[in-house]
């Protein structure tokens, strides 16, 4: 035994004090947050922090679903806040895993527009489960060098020119947009909503992603995985987020993003609070900070998103000149009005028949669809 | 001995073998200092600039810690109850002898997945907290496997004669394990632990069912090349590690060797 | 003598003594002594992982209601008759097997001759640096590593650059299963170069020198004596580069093309997607029958000691 090994011996033993003494730290006024990339920038979780006091935690989901099973996660008591999108708000307002919040509480929910305070996906029975934080549509992204002419239409993603160069999201909600298409493009089948299919107009958008598998070279997992396709040449056209183009631009590729003619699907976030937070507190204050005009502007630019507040367009602009008019904060209505957004799909879909297919149906057949 | 040209041929063999461990990894260090936060070959350009939010970065500490946490305390487990494994079943020969190696291999040898989804259901079944005691049961599943084999083949090395020498002359079970048994199997326990705590370190798949809201550091990394905007920053952190731990790394290999008294065979 | 043994060592007697009659009555006792040893892990094994294994099994044989997405606790085939109807499901789980098959071979034949470089053929020096540099890689995060192979099989990447370089057509490698055959083997190499080095360099040198004098050509050495003694390391690197690819599902996603879902992958999304446990639970008892025969072979090659 040299004294070198006791040495070491004596390195771990201390290493091994040390965590017995952070274990009894308290965690008071820490959030956990699940959050969608790009939402807990430093840029306003820094301030946030300084000025309450409260730590934020975020933990990163790549979809709707996984935000719902972390919600659920431990019995619902691991995470205070998430920011579901309307695919999953519903699913977490009737699981009981999100409470409801006094909306007169957040100074700037007056400023909010009016479709806004109160959408059915965050509000049930005149209560309101969280505040809309931003919405904004899955656009269609491009390589302004390798594709040409500007695609105008979602046609482009589903017909073999750019073999083996496209690129769309790893997720079942992904057959809504084949569902869009469709129900422009084939209007026999009589597609009213992308998301409430009966079982032939269903097969019909699965034999259209079928013929278009060929055509992918990947279905991307996570924003990061689109973003570094489009740089090193992977793909030149595919459907995305915003936050991919601005990351993108800001990196000085060539590519440009647009939401085609039929229209787009699209998201409307809300920040809910867990039923079992023990932060609220904090949660509250988390409400007020991010729904200010100045933090919705920084949001929306940095993801390229509208935001909910209406008095946030005059910042934009401030912050960076005409993104108030690029991302359409001025004349939501119109624009809005284009936007399918994301809602879970359920057998009851108000035709009185029950005949949809619910969200199980679209999860299995993304699976089968992969295969 | 091999042939002239046998021995060209290895060696030729074990430089390729080398090249191909190490070009992803000279690349992960390259890509520390990359100008641009996408990255893309050609490398467009270097700077020291991720190096300094890359350290400061609170989320990242955190993670560094508690990976440093969990990977420290499931080597501790993973020693004691690895070695006394190891003990038993070298020593007394009774029947599920066979079943207990069975037992202890399990964890490594079923996919991470099955671990992860089983130890999460029961964990929330018994209405445990996720945190930094869930990672470590987790980690210490697989842990423990690794102590175990490193110990056990040091004990089959080891005489027994050794043992009964020491007992012939007047040490009692204490004394006897103190000078003579611990000093045998010292450096498997190094060599087990380092590798029981590099696995515990990096590991993802488990985790990501037993971690709670906290970040381990492979849990931060995938959080970043996620959001893909900094991930030079990830570079950075490999980077470092990677320059702290080849001392520890080496230090251990030289202390394995230098115990002669295993070399019987020689 | 004891006696003072005890005093030289500074020791109080008395607590010597208990200590001295405890250790005697397990000296004496051997099954005690291994009853007392063994239990804590075996303890420790059982209540915690076995159990939560079995309990996950069990709920295999559960549903989810789709709506409420809470779990039925009746008894049923439904999860595992799907599986055996859905033909998504046998192509994923062939893959996933095919691909952890060829992972380990094409390891344990980049293993062999590094490893017997390393054991044979190495000075203590330089032995000790490959050893280092075998390790090593370990403390590189995986994921790091992972997304490093990404830059070099880009279509823009590393590798195509250099093919261009040197005139020759590009390779169209970037996420297809090639790339997760490469990929895999890489992250997966050390864990079979360690094993398979510890079994060859325990082959006692009168062996290879016995065979040599009885007459055989290297090539005979090699197949009739250090092939079979190395065997077990082989299996038991085997085993950890087969299961750990069996049960991965992040390489998939970072490296995989449109037709690269693994088990995990499909577990993975059911589990953390569709919040279906018992689908996913079922679908796992494929990867744990094929280790569980894979386990029984390797115990017959006897891998469990080279492990």
């Amino acid at each position: 035994m040299t004294k070198r090994m006791w040495a070491l011996v004596a390195i771990l033993a201390v290493g091994l004090a040390f965590p017995a003494a952070g274990v009894t730290k308290s965690s008071g006024g820490t959030l956990n947050m699940i959050a969608w990339e790009g939402y807990t920038q430093a840029q306003w979780v820094k301030p946030f922090e300084k000025s309450t006091g409260c730590t934020v935690h975020a933990k990163y989901a790549g979809s709707s679903d996984e935000m719902v099973t972390l919600m659920r996660s431990g019995g619902g008591s691991q995470y205070d806040m998430v920011s579901a999108s309307g695919d999953a708000s519903l699913r977490l307002i009737y699981g009981k895993d999100v409470q409801a919040i006094d909306p007169t509480k957040i100074p700037d929910f007056k400023n909010f527009g009016k479709t806004f305070q109160s959408p059915p996906n965050n509000t049930v029975g005149g209560k309101h489960y969280g505040i809309s934080l931003q919405w904004g549509p899955n656009t269609l992204l491009y390589n302004t060098k390798k594709v040409s002419p500007a695609p105008t239409s979602w046609a482009a993603i589903y017909s073999p020119k750019y073999k083996g160069k496209v690129t769309v999201p790893d997720n079942p909600i992904q057959i809504a947009d084949a569902a869009l298409y469709l129900m422009k493009t084939q209007p026999s089948l009589g597609i009213k909503d992308p998301y409430e299919l009966n079982s032939t107009q269903f097969n019909a958008t699965i034999n259209l992603l079928k013929k278009q598998k060929p055509l992918i070279k990947k279905y991307w997992a996570t924003a990061g995985q689109e973003i570094s396709d489009f740089k090193n040449g992977n793909v030149v056209i595919g459907a995305s987020w915003p936050y991919q183009t601005n990351t993108l631009v800001a990196d000085k590729a060539p590519v440009k993003d647009l939401v085609p003619k039929e229209g787009a699907t699209g998201w409307l976030d809300t920040w809910m609070v867990s039923s079992h937070t023990k932060n609220l507190d904090c949660a509250m204050k988390w409400l007020s900070w991010i729904s200010t005009p100045k933090v919705q502007a920084q949001q929306a630019i940095f993801f390229g998103e509208t935001p909910v507040n209406s008095k946030a367009c005059a910042i934009m602009d401030k912050l960076s000149k005409g993104s108030c008019a690029q991302y359409h904060a001025n004349a939501p209505l119109k624009y809005f009005k284009q936007i399918h957004f994301w809602k879970t799909p359920i057998a009851d879909c108000g035709n009185g028949q029950k005949n949809c297919m619910d969200y199980t149906k679209w999860q299995s057949a993304w699976t089968a669809l992969k295969g | 001995m091999e042939s002239r040209n046998t021995r060209i041929a290895l060696s030729v063999w074990v430089a390729v073998v080398l090249a191909f461990l190490y070009i992803p990894i000279l690349l992960i260090c390259l890509y520390a200092f990359n100008r641009s936060n996408v990255e893309s070959w050609p490398i467009p350009g270097l700077t020291t600039k991720w190096f300094s939010p890359a350290i400061h970065d609170p989320d990242m500490q955190q993670a560094l810690w508690l990976s440093l946490k969990a990977g420290a305390l499931s080597t501790a487990v993973a020693l004691v109850l690895g070695s006394a494994a190891a003990f038993g079943v070298h020593r007394f020969r009774f029947f599920g002898r066979e079943a207990v190696s069975f037992l202890l291999v399990l964890p490594i040898a079923l996919p991470g997945i099955i671990t992860g989804m089983a130890l999460n259901s029961y964990f929330t079944f018994w209405k445990i907290n996720f945190g930094l005691w869930t990672i470590v049961i987790g980690h210490a599943t697989f842990c423990v496997v690794v102590v175990y084999n490193n110990v056990i083949a040091r004990l089959r090395r080891v005489p027994g004669s050794l043992t009964e020498a020491s007992m012939d002359l007047g040490a009692d079970g204490w004394q006897t394990f103190r000078h003579v048994t611990f000093p045998t199997i010292s450096t498997a326990l190094i060599s087990g632990g380092l590798l029981a705590f590099a696995l515990s370190f990096d590991e993802v798949i488990v985790t990501t069912f037993t971690a709670g809201a906290q970040n381990t550091l492979p849990i931060w990394i995938f959080g970043q090349i996620r959001l893909g905007q900094s991930l030079p920053q990830v570079n950075v952190v490999v980077f470092l590690i990677l320059a702290v731990t080849i001392v520890p790394v080496a230090l251990a290999q030289r202390l394995t060797r230098e115990s002669g008294i295993l070399r019987t065979e020689e | 003598m004891a006696e003072r043994l005890d005093r030289a060592q500074g020791l109080g007697g008395n607590r010597a003594g208990a200590r001295r009659r405890l250790g005697g009555a397990l000296w004496r006792r051997p099954r005690l002594k291994g009853a007392s040893l063994l239990s804590p892990p075996v303890l420790a094994f059982v209540l915690v992982y076995v159990a939560a294994l079995v309990a996950l099994f069990v709920s295999s044989l559960w549903t989810v209601d789709s709506f409420t997405g809470l779990t039925i606790h009746s008894w049923t085939l439904d999860n595992f008759r799907e599986l055996w109807h859905g033909a998504a499901y046998h192509t994923v789980a062939v893959r996933t097997i095919l691909i952890a098959a060829a992972v380990t071979v094409t390891d344990a034949i980049i293993a062999f001759p590094f490893a017997y470089f390393m054991a044979r053929l190495a000075g203590p020096r330089l032995r000790a640096v490959l050893f280092v540099l075998v390790l090593l890689p370990l403390w590189a995060s995986y994921l790091a590593r992972v997304y490093a192979w990404q830059l070099i099989l880009n279509s823009d990447g590393l590798l195509n650059w250099s093919l261009g370089k040197l005139g020759l057509p590009a390779a169209n490698l970037a996420y297809t299963n090639t790339a997760m055959w490469i990929v895999f083997s890489y992250i997966w190499l050390p864990f079979m170069i360690l094993p398979v080095y510890a079994a060859l360099e325990r082959i006692p040198h009168s062996y290879i020198e016995a065979s040599r004098d009885l007459g055989a050509k290297s090539g005979r050495t090699l197949r009739s004596v250090i092939l079979p003694l190395a065997l077990p390391g082989i299996v038991a690197g085997s085993i950890f580069t087969f299961s750990l690819t069996l049960g991965d599902y992040i390489t998939p996603v970072l490296v995989g093309g449109t037709s690269s879902q693994f088990i995990g992958n499909v577990v993975y999304d059911s589990v953390n997607g569709a919040g279906n446990l018992p689908f996913g639970a079922a679908f796992a008892v494929v990867p744990v029958l094929v280790m569980g025969a894979y386990l029984l072979v390797a115990r017959r090659l006897g891998a469990f000691e080279a492990l």
